[in-house]
């Protein structure tokens, strides 16, 4: 234990503490309910990381959106915005990039699929945008709009592929297939990864240069970090980037969405995201919010899915217990943040602060 | 007189927040049966000692006796079963339920169950008996600010309370709502109770009570009977200026340059239409500090943020140059961020105005000059804001904000918190920056404070700014609106 409380003290080692103790945690109730634990750890195993097949067509497949959309939950919580409504915009932008992708069935793939891919960004800032205006102009808190935008955004795709969108037959509550020419490219031959996931990569490393390196990224941080004295010591406007924010993190959550029915399912149907939208949001709290540990999160949390269903499927362990560990782990991540908290209130220096 | 006729007695109190010395030594006495004032400017420690007393804080050193007994209270639970009530100057009601449940709520018992009509009766009957009226079905929410006031009287008397602590009742009251609650206090009194409100209105406190006491800085400075006490003997208590020989008049021979900062018939109204501002001209002149005193909520507040550029006033004409410092009152929430780094606190200044990418090394460089430039002891540019002490906060904070030479420098209540060796080490650097040029504004609570350092003097009164001579006697008399 001792070990776990110096890994604690640092900023990742602090993550790396919680899921060690999520870990610990469910590996004891999975041997408590019964199960063989070396068996259910071996169809983790081999679910995830196994074979090059439960590696790329697992693992790194399901970390795609939960990069994406990782990154746009990051955002927002680095300006202080609580947008929990990732899934929704997601929706939005899987729902828009669909439709526009099916529009553009005799368009080269050059052009209709990035077509698809800013649809899916732009409905997915406009899904966040309704939030964003109702927080700047009223004062709603974003954690219950974007909560209950979730929710009409699931319906509005209910009504879509049974009303407007629906297949040309009628017969499945689904969309058409898009054309082979406006889905995005697979990357490893016999694989199912497509490009999806190095734009993810790309993207979360841009993301971290433009936190750390850029006048705008330095904005988003310090209105998150305090946002009092960012208006009065720094002259920014706190509102603006707020906003900012908001939308910036929609139009993340909705490429999500366009990233996944463009590489993934190439239909819009109603149980297109798995809640990736919430998962999302412990992807960056375990990365602290930091984009490049996005990455690293994204996988290992799409890890634990493509795990967790190699879990049922060889060991009979239910796949609920990987949305155990997720949920630990953050809770773990939090509860770790708050003794750090708590220990320097406490007055014990945690960067040797000289009295004067 | 013996210890039993007071119905409350702080003895030698003494709390420390931190490094932050809130009460030093205090003494505090209230007769039984007495209407007390306790005065002080913001920061003075009012709330401090009387949450000591209600039993919400306890003290690092003293004693504190309620109706002639020590008492080490645990919680304000004790305090409340010993018949001591307190009424905060932020309501603690829930505003979506009824006048009748927020009084029910903290009554003991798990299991007990709760009747509305017992409870409504409760009200009903504290009303009769005390001429506080209210509907006990009404919906706090839809009360008025001077009857949410009344419940909070009414729910401290349902427990009983003997002896009643008001944190400025009146801030959010019209004159005719405090003047009900002052006869109000009257009757409570008469009737044999006691009554504490602490206030920083000099002329009402005098009005109303019985005694008064004034604490400054942590300490009692002054007790007695407002017929034997002089206004101005309060005032000068209260914001420190007793000595007025000691009065330090402009250096021979400063001489102050061009303006620099200029406001033109200036007026401002806050959100709740109370008139911040009225008609206020003034100037501040490169190579001068111009003080600025007045009582709380007089104005200076925003009349500090306009100066500094970070208020645009109503209306009226404002001539602000390109550069200004500002140092605002609470360095914690407006100046700094407590958990970032030195070198990003730096970068704060500009974050507001920097375009493309943003050079750390050059801000990492700045940064380790002005905490050499400044003396601020830290272990280095990448501690935390939050590791510091107060005073080399202050000192990091002023260092920013005169780095690059800015035309113009704006402090509030700059010494706010430290020890004696930093108050001088931030005066002194104020000192400098008027030597090189710079033209400082500085407001302070502590009128000791501005004189000494002021070649001008503006007193705010009422929203109203006027010029007034670097004297004591003479500022003190403005700061009531007497000049």
């Amino acid at each position: 234990m001792t070990f776990l409380v110096r890994l604690a003290r640092s900023q990742a080692g602090a993550s790396v503490a919680a899921t060690l103790l999520a870990l610990a945690a469910v590996t004891l109730v999975v041997i408590a309910g019964g199960y063989d634990i070396g068996h259910a750890a071996t169809a983790l195993w081999n679910g995830s990381v196994g074979s090059p097949y439960s590696f790329f067509t697992g693992t790194l497949l399901r970390a795609t959106p939960l990069i994406i959309v990782g990154l746009a939950v990051a955002v927002a919580f680095q300006a202080g915005v609580l947008n929990i409504g990732a899934e929704g915009q997601l929706l939005a932008g899987a729902a828009t990039a669909v439709a526009a992708g099916l529009s553009m069935a005799a368009w080269p793939g050059w052009i209709s699929v990035p077509v698809e891919l800013v649809a899916g960004m732009a409905a997915g800032a406009a899904w966040a945008g309704i939030a964003a205006v109702l927080k700047r102009r009223f004062g709603v808190l974003e954690v219950i709009s974007t909560l209950m935008l979730n929710f009409i955004a699931l319906f509005g795709v209910s009504y879509l592929v049974r009303g407007p969108l629906q297949e040309p037959t009628h017969i499945y509550p689904q969309t058409a297939s898009l054309a082979a020419s406006a889905r995005l490219p697979v990357i490893i031959p016999g694989q199912r990864l497509h490009l999806g996931f190095v734009a993810a990569v790309v993207l979360a490393i841009v993301a971290w240069w433009f936190i750390r390196s850029t006048a705008g990224g330095f904005r988003i941080r310090v209105v998150g970090a305090g946002a009092a004295a960012a208006a009065s010591a720094g002259r920014v406007n706190v509102d603006r980037v707020v906003f900012g924010a908001f939308l910036a993190s929609g139009a993340l959550a909705g490429l999500g969405g366009a990233v996944q029915v463009t590489g993934v399912t190439y239909a819009l149907f109603e149980g297109i995201s798995p809640g990736y939208g919430y998962t999302a949001i412990a992807v960056a709290l375990l990365a602290r919010l930091n984009p490049l540990a996005v990455i690293v999160a994204g996988i290992f949390f799409g890890g634990l899915e493509a795990g967790g269903a190699g879990m049922q499927r060889d060991a009979g362990v239910p796949s609920g217990f990987v949305s155990v560990i997720e949920a630990l782990v953050v809770l773990g991540v939090l509860a770790v943040d708050r003794a750090r908290i708590l220990a320097g209130e406490r007055g014990q220096p945690t960067t040797g602060e000289q009295a004067a | 007189m013996t210890d039993a006729a007071f119905a409350l007695s702080l003895r030698g109190v003494t709390k420390q927040f931190g490094s932050t010395v809130a009460l030093d030594g205090a003494q505090f006495d209230v007769r039984a049966g007495t209407l007390h004032a306790l005065l002080g400017e913001n920061g003075a420690g009012k709330t401090t000692l009387m949450r000591l007393a209600f039993g919400m804080l306890r003290p690092d050193a003293g004693t504190i006796e309620a109706g002639g007994t020590a008492r080490h209270w645990r919680s304000s639970a004790d305090a409340i079963a010993a018949g001591i009530g307190m009424v905060h100057q932020h309501f603690l009601l829930v505003p979506a339920m009824t006048v009748a449940e927020n009084v029910s709520l903290g009554d003991r018992g798990l299991f007990r169950g709760f009747d509305p009509r017992v409870a409504a009766d409760r009200v009903r009957r504290i009303g009769a008996e005390t001429g506080l009226v209210l509907d006990p079905a009404a919906r706090v929410a839809d009360l008025p600010v001077g009857a949410q006031q009344r419940l909070e009287i009414i729910k401290a008397l349902a427990r009983d309370a003997k002896i009643l602590i008001l944190d400025e009742p009146t801030a959010v009251l019209s004159s005719a709502e405090s003047q009900e609650l002052y006869s109000w206090l009257r009757s409570f009194v008469t009737r044999g109770c006691t009554a504490v409100l602490i206030t920083h209105k000099v002329r009402e406190a005098l009005a109303i009570a019985d005694d008064v006491t004034v604490l400054r800085r942590g300490r009692a400075v002054l007790s007695g009977r407002p017929r034997e006490l002089a206004e101005s003997a309060v005032i000068a208590a209260m914001i420190g200026s007793a000595a007025t020989d000691e009065v330090q008049l402009p250096a021979a021979g400063s001489t102050a340059g061009v303006s620099v900062i200029s406001l033109q018939h200036v007026s401002m109204t806050d959100g709740r239409g109370v008139h911040r501002l009225r008609d206020v001209s003034m100037e501040v002149c490169a190579g001068e500090i111009v003080g600025i005193a007045g009582v709380e909520g007089s104005g200076q507040h925003e009349l500090l943020r306009v100066l500094a550029g970070r208020l645009a006033p109503d209306g009226g004409g404002v001539r602000l140059p390109a550069r200004i410092g500002f140092v605002p009152e609470d360095r914690l929430r407006d100046a700094l961020i407590p958990t970032m780094t030195l070198v990003e606190n730096l970068a704060l200044k500009e974050a507001g105005s920097a375009r493309g990418s943003v050079r750390w090394t050059s801000y990492e460089a700045r940064a380790l000059g002005t905490i050499r430039k400044h003396d601020v002891h830290t272990s280095g540019v990448c501690s935390l804001a939050s590791a510091l002490s107060g005073g080399n906060q202050q000192k990091f904070v002023l260092g920013r904000e005169l780095e690059g030479s800015p035309d113009a420098l704006v402090v509030e209540n700059p010494t706010r918190g430290l020890d004696i060796r930093a108050t001088s080490l931030v005066l002194a650097e104020l000192r400098s920056a008027r030597a090189s040029g710079v033209a400082v504004a500085m407001y302070s609570s502590d009128l000791d404070e501005v004189l000494s350092i002021a070649d001008r003097m503006i007193v705010c009164f009422d929203g109203r700014a006027t010029d007034t001579p670097v004297e004591a006697d003479a500022v003190a008399r403005a700061l009531l609106g007497l000049s």
